[in-house]
């Protein structure tokens, strides 16, 4: 993955940069030396790390707007970052580009709930909005995998997804307003308490940006009641087809798991390695959670069973409380941390529509054998929305390579049955340069066209989400205005 | 003049060699195309494209009557969750409402409440834009994050942004029953207060409303609930128990008749032949009471636990410099001021720097959105 080569005009210009934003900013809120710049230089996806410019750490949405028109004033690119958690690059820096870490704005400013609100600024973590509700029996129900540590910023800039979005849906569908700056510094508010915002469905394309169309300071989100409970329940197969078919019948027969998750006979060897749930040795494993009260969770199950004997299955463990709960999903959450004892690995989340699951496996399974590395599939599968796990050795040359040339082919094996590059992480740099097996030049043209409208000179994070080449122009134009 | 192009390639070629403006018509259900004009008629791009009940995916060409796609999905006793309204008779209009048109308008039913707007169940779209070169966006499944969110800006664009040519939406299971829970005479104060307590229990309420005449012509506040039938006498039998403190609480379990109702509420029934000007009102749910005492409404109803409010008033009533409190309002029948609630200054620069890139020579649906 290519990154543009730093400005020389830009980097000559450190000294004023901070010196400007340090009078608009506390003395710990701008960070400029060397070895302290290194904090920022990568983000979840480490094989890439680049040290900013410099960093800042606003505590205001003014600051925010104050250290945005500076670079706006200078032409510095700007990287905003929540807490680097990504893993498409998308808070990864350039040399000559400030990070504007929204950490420090952390604050819930208003809890609603007679209206199902929360507002909060956009640096909280995405399991302490639910923290901070959950004491009255609400949620915040995206909650994609990095959530004790992810933070909303970020989730607003992806359009973060997670197990339960099957029901609850992502992002998107649980953000009601936001209060955003733009590249010069302009404040703005769109949306808010009521639940469709005036005019053009300017939030809806806000949403999942990837931090290029302007910095999110506060967000108003949808929370709900929490259900009176949740079970789950376990089953194998002996084959991927019979697994996929099963899937289809429970959500054909109109019972609505909140979760449907899919583990490959790889991925369960590797999770009973390492944490020993007790998982059934076989070709494929769903467990799917149901909610609600205790007679309305056995209703759900009774129905569920019925349909999954059709399909033979070689294993079926329903939970019969709490504890069998626990060790149900024990194995599914330690899935990538039993990748990471084996060797690094390499996750994608390409999406396919479901009914194409047992060819895609079948071919990925082919071109494992064809790029001499393994991979483990764990998947969200009431949506479509694939977890690939490639293993490789970062230390050995040239496995790196390898890899992301195996995880590009199964990317555009996705697009190619229908589906998409990414369901929820996002394209960053990852993904970045296979946009045009997905898009056609027109599509982007569109996309990048908004841009043009938010962000004018190009210079939020805009080494991103399009390819170098189709974004060249647009980025020139700041480099030629120097 | 009338177009009604039969592909997306004749459609695209008509907007390319065109300059002049052109308004965009679905099945003209929504009473906004003006007399006189030339029109664009997106019926001859119609039929479903794709439907598989087992990925609860549908893909359909734009102009495809709403009527159709419903009974096809019924069919696999699925539907379209956000329960788009018919609004025919309260407009005074006739002909087959599209998908087309439904999306442009992000109309979306009571149902929004918990399940989302019509923009929520959208995964892709095609579009030709104002230099007539098609476009997609999103695609089929249901997590797509790849590139922009160009879905959610087409919903509710209301056709100034391109002429959709096919969209692909999420469906969902029909549910096997449905129940009610009924207060009558509450006051609109006290009906938002029993909505939220409902809305905020863990019985996942799909439906919320309160009519200050119901079919009655006195007040009465719905809260609906869906599900498997033992799941929905567990609930209302719970949601009774709740709102007990609130009135007198009646249950209706009979799914036909619930249906009704909430068709009632939906479809604005009880507007039909009311004279004035209807608007639409969204709001905080907890400020539609003030909003209703505000406006001098002749007839009205709240919807989405007190955040939509429906309202005929007397012709040329300025409903917006009567709000008072934060939201937005439409005209959705009546002359003499704009359909759309302005926005801020930024975000009006916003939308009219969107509209000058999509639709670069300004031909499409010409004033209906924004300044010009």
């Amino acid at each position: 993955m290519e990154m543009p080569a730093p400005n020389p005009t830009i980097l000559a210009k450190k000294a004023e940069l901070v010196r400007r934003l340090s009078e608009v900013l506390p003395e710990d809120a701008v960070i400029h030396e060397e070895t302290e710049t290194r904090a920022y230089e990568c983000d979840a996806l480490t094989a890439y790390r680049c040290p900013p410019l410099a960093a800042v750490l606003p505590a205001s949405t003014q600051e925010v707007s104050d250290v945005l028109r500076i670079c706006h004033d200078l032409g510095v690119p700007v990287v905003p970052r929540g807490s680097g958690t990504s893993l498409a690059g998308g808070a990864l820096p350039t040399a000559d580009s400030v990070i504007l870490g929204v950490a420090r704005m952390n604050e819930v400013l208003e809890t609603d709930y007679d209206n199902r609100f929360i507002r909060v600024q956009t640096g909280r973590t995405n399991l302490s909005v639910t923290g901070a509700v959950e004491a009255d029996g609400f949620f915040y129900a995206p909650d994609p995998s990095s959530q004790l540590a992810c933070a909303i910023a970020g989730n607003i800039a992806m359009n973060s997804g997670g197990a339960h979005c099957l029901k609850y849906g992502v992002t998107t569908n649980n953000l009601m307003g936001v209060t955003m700056v733009l590249m010069d510094g302009t404040v703005t508010e769109i949306g808010g308490a009521h639940l469709d915002a005036a005019g053009l469905d300017l939030l809806g394309v806000i949403c999942g940006s990837e931090g290029q169309l302007g910095v999110v300071t506060e967000a108003t989100l949808r929370i709900l009641a929490k259900p009176e409970g949740a079970l789950p329940v376990l089953m194998g197969f002996d084959t991927n087809e019979g697994a996929g078919a099963c899937v289809s019948d429970i959500i054909k027969a109109g019972v609505l798991p909140v979760a449907i998750e899919f583990m490959d006979r790889p991925c369960i060897e590797a999770c009973e390695a390492f944490a020993k749930a007790g998982y059934p040795m076989c070709e494929a494993l769903l467990i799917i959670e149901v909610e609600g009260s205790p007679e309305e969770i056995q209703h759900q199950l009774g129905l569920i069973k019925e349909i999954a004997a059709a399909h033979n299955p070689v294993d079926y463990r329903e939970a019969a409380d709490a504890d069998e709960a626990y060790r149900i999903w024990l194995g599914r959450k330690s899935a990538f941390g039993a990748m990471g004892q084996i060797n690094d690995y390499m996750c994608l989340d390409g999406t396919i529509p479901v009914s194409a699951l047992p060819e895609v496996l079948r071919r990925i399974g082919e071109l494992s054998k064809q790029y001499g590395l393994g991979v483990a599939n764990v998947f969200h599968a009431g949506d479509g929305n694939m977890h690939p796990l490639i293993l490789y050795n970062a230390n050995q040359p040239g496995q790196l390579e390898l890899c992301e040339a195996f995880g590009a082919d199964i990317l555009r094996l996705c697009v190619e049955v229908g589906g998409c590059l990414t369901g929820e992480h996002g394209v960053g740099i990852e993904k970045r340069d296979l946009m045009v097996d997905q898009f056609d030049p027109v599509d982007l043209e569109a996309q990048m066209a908004v841009k043009d409208v938010f962000d004018p000179a190009w210079l939020l994070n805009p080494a991103k989400v399009f390819p170098l080449a189709s974004s060249e122009a647009r980025r020139a134009v700041k480099i030629a205005a120097e | 003049m009338n177009m009604r192009p039969e592909t997306e390639a004749e459609l695209a070629e008509l907007i390319a060699g065109r300059d002049a403006p052109v308004w965009i018509r679905g099945g003209g259900t929504a009473g906004i195309v003006p007399q006189g004009t030339d029109v664009i008629e997106t019926s001859g791009l119609n039929g479903i494209s794709l439907y598989e009940p087992g990925a609860l995916t549908l893909v359909v060409k734009a102009g495809t009557a709403l009527g159709e796609i419903e009974a096809t999905l019924a069919a696999e006793g699925q539907r379209l969750a956000f329960e788009p309204a018919d609004l025919r008779a309260v407009l005074g209009t006739d002909g087959a409402p599209t998908i087309g048109g439904v999306v442009a308008m992000n109309v979306s039913g009571p149902r929004r409440i918990q399940a989302g707007a019509c923009r929520d169940f959208l995964l892709g779209v095609r579009y030709v834009d104002g230099l007539g070169t098609a476009v997609k966006n999103g695609g089929r499944v249901m997590k797509n994050v790849t590139g922009y969110d160009l879905v959610k800006l087409m919903a509710g664009a209301h056709g100034t942004l391109g002429v959709m040519t096919e969209v692909s939406m999420k469906v969902l299971p029909l549910p096997e029953a449905q129940g009610c829970v009924l207060i009558d005479g509450l006051s609109p104060d006290d009906a938002v207060a029993a909505m939220s307590a409902a809305l905020g229990s863990p019985y996942d309420v799909t439906g919320a409303a309160h009519l200050t005449e119901g079919m009655d012509g006195t007040p009465v506040t719905m809260v609906r609930v869906e599900g498997f039938g033992a799941q929905v006498d567990y609930r209302t039998g719970k949601l009774k128990e709740m709102l007990g403190r609130f009135g007198d609480v009646r249950v209706e379990t009979n799914t036909d008749r619930v249906t009704v109702g909430w068709g009632y509420v939906r479809d604005l029934t009880g507007f039909v032949g009311a004279k004035g000007d209807l608007w639409r009102i969204s709001v905080k749910p907890s400020d539609g009471p003030e909003v209703l005492r505000a406006i001098n409404a002749t007839k009205a109803q709240m919807d989405w636990g007190g955040g939509l409010i429906w309202a005929v008033v007397p012709e040329g009533s300025d409903v917006r410099s009567q709000l008072g409190v934060a939201g937005h309002a439409t005209l959705v029948r009546g002359v003499g001021q704009a359909r759309f609630h302005p926005e801020t200054p930024v975000n009006a620069r916003l939308a009219e720097g969107l509209r000058a890139k999509f639709d670069p020579k300004g031909i499409f649906n010409p004033g209906l959105m924004g300044a010009n």
